[in-house]
């Protein structure tokens, strides 16, 4: 049996429908407007959540774009990629014996009519002379460039690959965001006049010495790397989960999906791949991790969404060989585990369990166990946490002038698009203020 | 079961439930409808002078998702001819003997009109009169309904005609444009009618569209004061009820009243039966459901009869009345303050924002270590469900500062969250009224009140 043909494929479309206007209506006249709201505390960005939900109520979907946009430019990106469960609604106080309101849903409302109205994020001061350059156009990088852009600044992104967006644009399943969405959010970034220079890579089509002579501030921006190797045999014919989701947006019609897909891992990524591989027609998808439920990183809501796709879990299971019949993979050798005492993630230390490997057969395996730490330390020579790019509390690296945002600094918690958003939003004040009190390199008008 | 019958001014109906003279009761294909779905009785839209109408007559109030909390009107009287009306009259009363037929009437403010009308609707073997003295607009153009309600001679002139005529009961039915309705009812009094109705609908602009700048609704460019009814007009309507109800004049007289305006619910029903009203008439509600809102309206309020321990209307018509009074009776040494139920609070802060914004400042939010906590005092750091929600401060009455003024409880979303505790204030009962008699200075003088209030142990900064 070949892989699954297109023809069988089913749709990675959004999953979501918009609100239409009437049920944006209903749902935002459900919000209390509470005072000093929970929603917003739990929001990372701290959006005014009632205030942006009563705009819509009262038919004011302009105003409603612009309290969104007062803490949060990417807005239209947090509003289907925020775990909501675990954040503003979550702590939703209609929650307890209701319903909390379908907050991230309003918030696309609001957005959707941004997109569709043109309405721009409001300018936060005038133009300066001040010249800042950011690494990367993922949602951290644009989060920045935008609110520097905001306060008047001259902001050039380098991106490195072709499209910017970053994860927003490659690495999101597109039940949650398509891309068209990545995309035309980064372009609101470039309407504020952020220039974003495509197909320029550090350390290779551009250097930090010219950087910090062009520019008054750099900001790292980089995100993370690749998913790390296993270090079991056969591995080259272990597919990348990050490749693999990215494959599923830009050309899935040239993406090879097994019959019979094991996943390794049991993050928010791993489920993501096995999504794709069911909804692209893939008969049976297992999920192989060491662990168990319980110590799983994904979500509780994606765990309950990939039984409810009847993707199937394999706990306790550690792989230790790819099998293979002319370099392409039949099955996993696997060890069984026991867990001990906490290691220094604090969960329970798996250790193998000698002489009971078992094969589980499989057409195609994907790896989604993480991704590698930024190679931008050794290569800048950055101070590090963990790997992570240290900053201080301004988010200022070793290197003065230097700072860096996003899934690159996060050392501790999860990496999430909506924290890269706010380091973005921080970093840029904290910039602008460093800006603002030295006399630009140029004369200033 | 309760019995839900009544006896009106000697207008019999199973129930007290009446269609209001209005578009609903405008024909009598749509009364049989409302008889078979229950209704006990209908007041047939007003016959009367010649009439035309105009499209786009009706507006609405919306509030939120709630649609048609009140409904405006500019319809005129019955566009159909009397004759048509008043055949179609005899056959639902044919039809429903043990039902109340009442006709609306509204003629030119002569004698030899009235007698007429009057005499044409007792042909019909109607049960019952209403006098429309309260149409706001259009026929108040042209001397008639409000017209005639807002000047009390009128009233009494135009009834005294009628009662002349009249062998069957007569209904007046009072205007609430009027600065005080209990005159016009001891007009009706004086003119010997036998019942009074109120209230009619309520001059009123629905709104402005902010697209077009026409009012709404829009009748080829031009709006006008429309007839406003529907939930929005209850507490307005009872006022008016009460207000007859504790006139001695009115009172004395024994006449039922038969009380109208915002009931869609048994609840607003049973309110209406215990501040004096003796029949009820329904018409926003019905426009807006349909007839078949009927079945809550009989079921709820007999259930809640039977809760009560009420086994007839009668026993339930004025049983709140007593307690309608003025703030003279009041007892100044009253005491209640809020209390809010930790156990119940959902922490939506809605009560502390009202207190400290616009009242009293008596509410505080506690946090869970016991400290006065400031709002949006959390660190901005922090994020995500379980640092916004562990650490949220509890709303708290501070209650020696409570007043006792009851917005909290009003802003509340939860149910039976914050209540209204009574609490003994130490101090002696006392009126204003028995304040002035005795200690008149207190009332009349600043210092005098600072010097009572210091012996008596009221602080207010």
């Amino acid at each position: 049996m070949g892989p699954v043909p297109n023809e069988k494929r089913g749709s990675l479309a959004e999953q979501l429908p918009p609100l239409t206007d009437n049920a944006a209506a209903v749902e935002s006249d459900r919000c209390l407007y509470c005072y000093d709201a929970p929603c917003t505390h739990a929001c990372p960005t701290h959006i005014d959540i009632p205030s942006f939900i009563k705009r819509i109520a009262s038919g004011n979907l302009r105003g409603s774009a612009q309290v969104i946009y007062a803490s949060n430019l990417l807005g239209a990106t947090c509003a289907r990629v925020c775990p909501v469960q675990e954040l503003c609604e979550g702590a939703c106080v209609l929650g307890a014996d209701h319903k909390p309101i379908a907050i991230g849903r309003l918030q696309r409302h609001a957005m959707d009519y941004a997109r569709a109205h043109h309405v721009l994020p409001a300018r936060r001061g005038d133009r300066t002379d001040h010249r800042v350059a950011v690494i990367g156009a993922g949602p951290a990088g644009l989060s920045c460039a935008g609110e520097l852009a905001r306060y008047g600044h001259t902001v050039t992104i380098f991106e490195k690959r072709s499209m910017p967006g970053g994860l927003s644009t490659y690495g999101i399943i597109g039940l949650r965001e398509p891309m068209e969405i990545a995309l035309e959010e980064a372009r609101m970034i470039a309407e504020l006049g952020v220039e974003i220079q495509s197909d320029r890579e550090l350390g290779k089509d551009i250097s930090m010495p010219d950087l910090q002579r062009d520019f008054e501030a750099v900001v790292l921006a980089v995100g993370l790397g690749r998913t790390p190797q296993l270090g079991i045999d056969g591995e080259d014919a272990i597919v990348d989960g990050i490749d693999f989701i990215e494959a599923s947006k830009t050309g899935p019609e040239q993406l090879k999906i097994g019959q019979n897909v094991l996943v390794i891992g049991a993050g928010n990524t791993a489920i993501d791949c096995a999504t794709i591989a069911r909804r692209l027609g893939s008969g049976r998808v297992t999920m192989v991790y060491r662990r168990t439920e319980h110590e799983m990183t994904c979500y509780e809501h994606e765990y309950r969404f990939a039984r409810d796709e009847r993707i199937e879990f394999r706990f306790l299971t550690q792989p230790s060989r790819v099998l293979l019949d002319s370099e392409r993979p039949v099955g996993l050798e696997c060890l069984r585990v026991e867990l001990g005492g906490p290691d220094g993630s604090g969960r329970p230390a798996p250790t193998l369990v000698t002489g009971s490997e078992i094969v589980l057969e499989a057409d195609q395996i994907i790896k989604a166990v993480g991704q590698q730490k930024p190679a931008l330390v050794e290569f800048l020579g950055l101070r590090a946490v963990s790997g992570f790019i240290d900053v201080d509390s301004e988010f200022e690296t070793s290197i003065a002038g230097v700072y860096a945002i996003g899934d690159c600094i996060r050392s501790r918690g999860a990496a999430s698009t909506v924290m890269a958003v706010q380091d973005g939003k921080l970093a840029a004040a904290a910039i602008g203020r460093k800006l603002m009190a030295q006399p630009s390199t140029t004369e200033a008008r | 079961m309760a019995d839900l019958r009544i006896n009106f001014a000697g207008i019999k109906s199973p129930n007290p439930f009446w269609l209001a003279s209005a578009p609903p009761t405008n024909s009598g294909a749509q009364i049989h409808r409302a008889f078979e779905t229950g209704w006990g009785g209908a007041v047939w839209k007003t016959i009367g002078a010649p009439v035309l109408n105009v499209s786009n007559r009706y507006g609405a109030w919306h509030f939120g998702r709630q649609r048609m909390l009140a409904i405006n009107n500019v319809e005129l009287i019955s566009d159909r001819p009397p004759e048509i009306n008043l055949r179609e009259i005899a056959e639902v009363k044919r039809a429903w003997p043990d039902r109340a037929v009442i006709v609306s009437a509204m003629v030119e403010s002569k004698p030899e009109a009235w007698h007429e009308i009057v005499k044409r609707i007792e042909d019909t073997g109607a049960d019952g009169i209403e006098l429309n003295f309260g149409c706001p607009h259009g026929m108040s153009e042209r001397g008639m309904g409000a017209a005639v309600g807002q000047v009390p001679e009128y009233c009494e002139q135009i009834s005294r005609w009628v009662m002349e005529m009249a062998t069957i009961p007569v209904i007046m039915k009072l205007t609430p444009n009027i600065t005080n309705v209990v005159m016009p009812a001891r007009a009706g009094v004086a003119a010997g009618v036998n019942a009074l109705s109120l209230i009619n609908t309520i001059n009123s602009i629905v709104g402005v569209d902010l697209d077009s700048l026409e009012l709404t609704p829009n009748i080829a460019g031009k709006g006008s004061h429309g007839g406003y009814a529907g939930p929005a007009v209850k507490p307005v309507a009872l006022n008016m009820l009460a207000s007859l109800g504790t006139d001695e004049v009115v009172s004395r007289s024994g006449l039922p009243i038969s009380g109208m305006g915002g009931i869609a619910t048994w609840k607003d029903a049973a309110e209406f039966l215990l501040l004096g009203a003796s029949s009820l008439q329904v018409c926003t509600a019905v426009m807006h459901y349909g007839f078949r809102i009927i079945e809550d309206l009989c079921d709820g309020l007999s259930n809640w009869m039977d809760e009560k321990g009420f086994e007839t209307i009668s026993d339930v018509v004025g049983k709140s009345l007593h307690r309608v009074s003025d703030f003279e009776n009041f007892d100044l040494s009253y005491r209640a303050i809020a209390r809010i139920d930790s156990d119940k609070c959902i922490k939506c802060n809605l009560c502390y924002v009202a207190c400290n914004d616009t009242a009293h400042q008596c509410i505080d939010l506690v946090s869970p270590d016991g400290s006065i906590a400031s709002p949006y005092a959390y660190d901005v750091r922090t994020s995500g469900k379980t640092a916004a929600t562990e650490a949220r401060p509890q709303p708290t009455v501070r209650e020696e500062d409570c007043v006792g003024c009851r917005l909290c409880y009003n802003v509340c979303p939860v149910d039976q969250c914050i209540s209204m505790v009574e609490v003994p204030s130490g101090r002696e009962p006392i009126t204003w009224s028995e304040l002035s008699e005795q200690q008149v200075a207190v009332t009349n003088n600043w210092e005098a009140m600072k010097t009572w209030r210091e012996k008596t142990g009221i602080h207010i900064d």
